[in-house]
């Protein structure tokens, strides 16, 4: 028995001596850890990701690498599962990651931050969209390169209120999750900021034959502006009820709206309603770029959140050189002070951690096409 | 939120027009049901399929250069034969075999029927809403007025008045409105005095399809959209309609219609629509606490 226990510590320390040695040589390499789902049902969103960072990579270290040194990819895989991430989270600190491109569900990312942060890591999402990530200030070592979930209420709300000067505004949707989560950030934006009121916040029932009733409330309560969280079938029937009422109110949706058949069904009567919606990225010549080379490298054409994650490999990357170390506080200045050019455009990080100037536009209808409000 | 008498009447109004549409396809329910107490639950089907017919005529006739007037009344006359049609075939095909079977299996044939027929639409058509074209025309006289209703709502309650009334006067004065009464009295005894049941039938069929096909075109011009699922909501809505009212009793069906419209429209004006569903069936399940038959419905007496 004894001799067994003591075979075993042996092997153990063997094991950790190696370990530390493998620390020991890794310092020659910048190490990206890359975190995500890369199996199982929703493997399809982490691995443009795994992707993108090795496109990036690769180039990079043809070019010399990040301040003279290669780049490595360690690549982890968590399944969107929360209770694994944890320990993707762990085998990354431990292997000596610099920084961590991931991760990629709300919920997994969530998990693995707590240990990032223990470590003094920075983690950077191309797609974890929950508000409360960066907003509620626990995460400080945490940035995104994509739009958190209520950054079209945000976006809807302030064109409303610096665009169109509405003093009332009447808050409608769907009931449905979308329309519904959106609907009630915009109110809780309207509440927060004084120069205007929410006249009405309601629910409409999707399908329903028609909706005179609910125009004539929104009419009823003086409302300048609607905000509708939605989709187009109610949205067309609610603007088409409320021109043939002769009113003039303006009406502000999302993304749900922003869509041709909107435009096909309520004919005349789309002229004039604002949509938000992704950023149009087409014109940009890095994405374009980027697409080619993912062309290039695998035969087909990027998937989910390929042009997010390509950004955040190139800002993270860019911070390491700017700073000049892998050191957390350094890293986190230069994110915060420089600018960096991506496949969604020129981009730096709020203190909070959100990318500025990714995200969404408002669009408007103008003679039969949705149009980008300069 | 202090009283406002043309808040008031815009909402009434909008609940009459909600309640007339209800109606025209709450009596189809209701004959049907009178005569062979069967739910025809095909019946919201027959009502999308007037309006997918009528959105057709209308693309044709558009293309022609027809005024609207004109292609509003073709489109709803071709709309009308279509559905009958629809509604003939339906019962032959399916509720006519079974006549004599459970009546679960003729309500299951029903509802296979209406999926049948959603899918068909489907698949022959587009699952995408289509847009439809207002056909009705914006009367002069009406401007004054026109915040508070539209010429398509005047339309609407009037075409469904002359419908009602046109069909109560068939049922009271002609030959087939007394055979249609005799069936739903005893089919085994009008069988014996020389009825043609299975004509009566077919005809109940046909003037039920007919009255939906007109409701399904007023409301897509009203509305201006229409896809292939309009049908079971408002089949759906319909039915409660009729239930409510009484099932089998033709005003009762027209009364139902309006007092769920209203209630509809009310609630929604007044208090919340987040529960516009919800409070139209509460109310649906008191009206049947208190009168199980529905409004006007007949109580059955025990025959001894």
């Amino acid at each position: 028995m004894d001799m067994r226990k003591t075979f075993t510590v042996a092997i153990v320390g063997l094991f950790l001596v190696l370990s530390l040695v493998g620390i020991g040589t890794a310092a020659d390499t910048i190490k990206l850890g890359v975190a995500g789902p890369h199996s199982g049902d929703l493997a399809s969103y982490g691995i443009p990701t795994v992707r993108a960072a090795e496109i990036i990579v690769k180039k990079v270290n043809a070019k010399g690498g990040v301040m003279g040194k290669q780049v490595e990819l360690l690549v982890e895989d968590d399944v969107c599962k929360p209770e694994i991430a944890t320990n993707t989270a762990t085998k990354l600190a431990s292997e000596g990651a610099d920084v961590v491109l991931g991760h990629i569900c709300s919920g997994a990312t969530k998990a693995a931050l707590g240990i990032y942060k223990g470590a003094n890591k920075i983690a950077m999402s191309p797609s974890a969209t929950n508000p409360a990530l960066t907003q509620s200030g626990d995460y400080p070592n945490f940035y995104r390169t994509i739009a958190s979930d209520d950054a079209q209420a945000q976006l809807e709300v302030d064109f409303a209120l610096n665009n169109l000067k509405a003093k009332k505004i009447a808050v409608l949707h769907d009931k449905g999750d979308y329309g519904k989560g959106l609907a009630e950030f915009a109110k809780s934006f309207l509440e927060k900021d004084p120069r205007a009121e929410v006249v009405l916040f309601e629910g409409v029932t999707p399908g329903a034959m028609d909706y005179s009733a609910v125009v004539q409330k929104i009419k009823q309560s003086g409302a300048d502006a609607v905000i509708f969280g939605g989709y187009h079938p109610e949205a067309s029937k609610i603007v088409s009820q409320m021109r043939k009422k002769k009113m003039k109110t303006a009406f502000v949706s999302d993304d749900g709206v922003k869509d041709d058949t909107f435009i096909k069904v309520a004919g005349q009567y789309a002229e004039g309603v604002y949509a938000t919606g992704p950023k149009d990225l087409s014109s940009n010549a890095m994405y374009n770029e980027a697409v080619e080379e993912h062309r290039k490298a695998y035969g087909e054409d990027p998937g989910a959140f390929y042009p997010q994650a390509y950004a955040a490999t190139l800002a993270l990357l860019n911070a390491i050189e700017k700073a000049g170390s892998t050191d957390y506080d350094a890293l986190r200045k230069a994110l915060q002070t420089n600018d960096v050019d991506t496949p969604l455009g020129k981009i730096r990080f709020d203190a909070k951690g959100d990318a500025t100037g990714v995200g969404f536009s408002v669009y408007q209808v103008k003679n039969g096409k949705y149009v980008e409000v300069k | 939120m202090s009283w406002d008498f043309n808040y008031f009447m815009e909402l009434f109004l909008a609940g009459l027009t909600r309640g007339s549409i209800y109606a025209l396809i709450a009596l189809g329910y209701t004959m049907v049901y009178g005569i062979i107490e069967l739910i025809n639950f095909a019946h919201g089907e027959i009502y999308m399929i007037g309006a997918f017919t009528a959105l057709i005529v209308t693309g044709v006739l558009t293309l022609m250069g027809w005024n609207s007037v004109a292609i509003l009344f073709i489109a709803a006359v071709v709309a009308v034969v279509y559905s009958s049609a629809y509604g003939y075939t339906v019962e032959k095909i399916a509720y006519k075999p079974l006549r004599n079977a459970p009546r679960l299996s003729a309500l299951i044939s029903a509802i296979g029927m209406s999926l049948f027929l959603q899918n068909y639409v489907l698949l022959a058509q587009t699952s995408d809403f289509l847009p439809f074209p207002a056909l009705i025309p914006e009367f002069k006289w009406l401007q004054p007025w026109e915040h508070i209703v539209r010429s398509s709502q005047i339309v609407i309650y009037v075409t469904t008045a002359i419908v009602m009334i046109l069909l109560t006067f068939m049922i009271k004065f002609t030959r087939i409105g007394k055979a249609m009464r005799a069936v739903s009295q005893d089919k085994a005894m009008a069988m014996l005095v020389g009825v043609d049941v299975n004509r009566v039938i077919s005809v109940t069929f046909i003037v039920g399809s007919a009255t939906a096909a007109i409701g399904g075109v007023l409301i897509a011009s009203h509305i201006g959209q229409i896809n292939f699922y309009i049908g079971f909501i408002a089949g759906i809505k319909a039915f409660v309609a009729a239930v409510m009212g009484g099932i089998g009793s033709i005003p009762g069906a027209v009364l139902g219609s309006l007092v769920l419209g209203w209630t509809e429209s009310f609630f929604t004006g007044y208090i919340s629509s987040d529960y516009e569903d919800v409070f139209a069936f509460l109310f649906l399940v008191f009206i049947l606490i208190f009168r199980p038959s529905g409004i006007l419905g007949r109580t059955e007496s025990e025959k001894v």
